[in-house]
């Protein structure tokens, strides 16, 4: 008799022997054994990262300021613990009247990458695996292709004068793709403009980086690294706090500065002053003055984000005084 | 209630007793899924670095397989359709063989996206805060787990009725078996506007993938139920008619012959008109600035395509082996087109023009054989299960007769 029809003849319970006990309990155990091996790896877990009170923290849209300061102390701590020093970590509110913009003058570009590692500084992006929010290329005169561009270029001196440099960041757009698709609304556009990742709340599926065109979104593959000496102790909640592990980051125009009326830190250290950073709805700014006077372009303008990042080139030509007649066109007329 | 409890209860008793062969599949996968379980908790603990994707390519063979699964999912109701629309009862029966088969792969489905997140435990943000309508992915949670459910009632209602002896109310399943053909393709339709909806993607943002992945899906999955159907009747001792497979094998015909009629009208598209936007299909196909990664793959799917297409259009095909032939090519390609062929050569190059390859690694394969053998080994347990059930070898009545005798 085969096992399966001892079971059909005893309606699907077989007698339990001593034998068959044994047989059933021998494989529980090795079965038991061999999962416990095979999940052994998680010993290895940071546990601290696991706790009720972070399973229960709310979405930021949902924090009353009380939960909010508790979060941030509990931050403090973390951040005091690991990397030796006390942060002034707070939640920075955007500014009522005010709605950010950047202008990026092409023409003065060197590529020199200071604005790269000055945002690295700034932010607390990991060192290992490296985590850069700006890119640089190295664009042929000519194209505003951006395949054409190089990504890796390494030269004694920059610039050379066959190329022109276009640095690439998050564009904050209006019209933001990466906030669409976003499961869990763990991204989301702020009244003035930036968009914003509650890194507590990211559940890590990189959706957004697949929507965004500009490739502005980093993703954390594994737990960031900084060194204690070189951790920025100047902080915001949704900005330049340490992250961790498994969730999305990305430039968010230094909200730790910016809201308090400071300037980004890629613009300050901009040595031949390529980047104009403001308030849009202050018609004085700079950044307005380049929006209404300059040959501004945004970068891919037809896939419709609405960037606030504005790419400008040289002076303002043509100028005024050198106006030319339209050529007639024979036969012709404008219908 | 209690006698639903005992035949769950009974269930579970029978997925542990079969023959050698049996043990030593079942031993098998257990195995592999120890394995993928092994290579996942790596991943918990040191993130997704263990895997080859970037941030230039943020999606790789993970969801390529989600991809490939929703699909195969979907394809059930090819079988479903001819029973209660064109109303091919003789096939009755099959009908829950392909559910079931549904079921597993929506589960399959479900444990490829929990793995391909940064932040798993977090996972339940997703009851708090639901970008639902507006985000694509929120879409595709309620189609998988609404198709999940509506499979687990159909195939459940319909075995425990063959269980108890009784003849299954038709109002308690044909509305479901309705709203789930229906449903089935929405499934794979949201799948697919989850990268269509995508403008930054050129690659992906065209209206023809949603027609692909349906036509590619009802081609992949119903040649799978073909080979499982095979499998069924050769070890489990149900019988299967040849005339169910050959039902199959017409649906399959035509689905793989539309799917290459879009991918010809694809092709003709983007390489005619030679614009800006074909670089990703061109490294796809050809390979661009000496990276070839994808080229091999690409051009073995269209070749297994095309042995399988060429082997339905002739007429051997009334031969069982080399349907068969046909069907493990098919699924093959399909499952090439569908991963490497349509998720990752988006990604080539980057929105900023970077040319960077995608390699899966070591781990990250081993987590998707894990995925892969625990959909066998559920598949392999809930045939098991229905087979005897279904045959009317174990029913309610030697139950409650064993109940008498006492322990």
């Amino acid at each position: 008799m085969t096992s399966e029809d001892q079971l059909v003849a005893t309606g699907g319970r077989d007698n339990l022997t001593r034998r068959s006990f044994l047989r059933g309990s021998l494989g529980a155990a090795g079965g038991a054994a061999a999962l416990a091996a095979a999940m052994s790896p998680l010993r290895h877990m940071d546990t601290e990262d696991f706790t009720v009170e972070k399973f229960l923290q709310k979405h930021y849209k949902e924090m009353s300021p009380s939960d909010m300061e508790a979060v941030l102390e509990r931050i403090r701590g973390e951040v005091e613990k690991r990397y030796a020093i006390r942060p002034e970590l707070r939640d920075i509110k955007a500014n009522d009247g005010v709605e950010f913009a950047y202008a990026l003058h092409l023409g003065r570009c060197i590529g020199c990458r200071r604005c790269v590692h000055a945002c690295v500084a700034e932010n607390n992006t990991s060192r290992s695996p490296e985590i850069q929010y700006i890119r640089v290329l190295e664009m042929p005169k000519g194209s505003i292709d951006l395949e054409q561009g190089r990504h890796d270029y390494d030269r004694p001196k920059v610039p050379d004068p066959d190329h022109y440099y276009m640095p690439i960041q998050c564009h904050q757009c209006a019209n933001p793709p990466c906030v669409k698709v976003c499961p869990v609304e763990a991204t989301w556009q702020e009244q003035d403009g930036l968009v914003v990742i509650d890194y507590d709340w990211c559940i890590g599926c990189r959706y957004c980086e697949a929507a965004c065109p500009y490739w502005a979104r980093r993703f954390n593959f594994a737990e960031p690294q900084v060194p204690r000496e070189n951790i920025n102790p100047n902080m915001a909640y949704l900005s330049n706090r340490p992250r961790k592990q498994g969730v999305m980051e990305k430039c968010h125009f230094c909200i730790q500065r910016t809201r308090e009326g400071r300037m980004p830190a890629c613009l300050e250290v901009c040595p031949v002053g390529a980047r104009k950073f403001g308030n849009i709805l202050d018609p004085e700014s700079e950044v307005s003055q380049i929006l209404n006077n300059k040959h501004v372009f945004v970068l891919k303008e037809e896939v419709g984000t609405l960037p606030r990042f504005f790419y400008y080139f040289d002076e303002d030509y043509p100028r005024s005084e050198s106006l030319v007649s339209l050529p007639v066109i024979s036969g012709g007329g404008h219908a | 209630m209690k006698m639903y409890l005992r035949f769950l209860w009974r269930c579970f008793r029978l997925s542990f007793v079969g023959d050698w062969r049996y043990y030593a599949w079942m031993l098998l996968l257990s195995v592999i899924v120890l394995l993928g379980l092994n290579a996942y908790a790596k991943q918990l603990v040191y993130g997704l670095v263990t895997t080859g994707m970037t941030d230039q390519v943020s999606w790789g063979l993970y969801i390529a397989n989600f991809t490939y699964l929703v699909g195969m999912a979907a394809a059930a109701v090819m079988v479903v359709i001819p029973v209660y629309i064109y109303g091919r009862r003789e096939l009755h029966d099959l009908v829950i063989f392909g559910e079931l088969f549904a079921v597993v792969a929506i589960i399959m489905c479900l444990l490829f996206v929990q793995v391909d997140l940064g932040r798993p435990d977090r996972f339940m943000h997703m009851l708090w805060r639901f970008n639902f309508p507006v985000s694509m992915l929120t879409w595709d949670v309620i189609a998988l787990g609404g198709y999940l459910l509506l499979n687990l009632h159909i195939c459940g209602y319909l075995i425990y009725c063959a269980y108890r002896g009784v003849h299954p109310s038709r109002r308690f399943y044909i509305p479901f078996v309705f709203i789930a053909i229906a449903w089935a393709i929405s499934i794979h339709t949201v799948t697919a506007f989850l990268f269509v909806g995508l403008g930054g993607r050129p690659f992906w943002n065209a209206a023809i993938i949603a027609p692909r992945f349906l036509a590619s899906a009802f081609a992949a999955g119903p040649a799978f139920i073909i080979l499982t159907l095979q499998v069924i009747r050769r070890y489990a001792g149900y019988h299967v008619g040849d005339d169910a497979l050959k039902l199959l094998r017409n649906i399959v015909t035509i689905a793989l012959t539309v799917n290459m009629f879009l991918l010809i009208c694809e092709l003709f598209t983007e390489f005619y008109a030679d614009s800006a936007h074909i670089v990703s299909i061109k490294y796809l196909f050809f390979g661009l600035h000496g990276h070839y990664g994808l080229v091999p793959w690409i051009w073995t799917a269209t070749v297994l395509n095309s042995i399988a297409l060429f082997i339905l259009y002739l007429p051997f095909r009334r031969s069982l082996r080399f349907m068969n032939i046909a069907c493990v090519c098919m699924i093959v390609g399909i499952w090439i087109e569908k991963g490497m062929g349509l998720v990752v050569p988006a990604f080539i190059p980057s929105p900023l023009g970077e040319l960077v390859e995608y390699q899966p690694t070591l781990n990250e394969t081993l987590v998707c054989l894990g995925i892969w053998a625990f959909g066998l080994l559920l598949y392999t347990i809930f045939v098991r299960i229905s087979v005897p059930v279904l045959t009317g070898r174990v029913t309610a009545d030697d139950a409650s007769e064993s109940h008498s005798v006492p322990r």
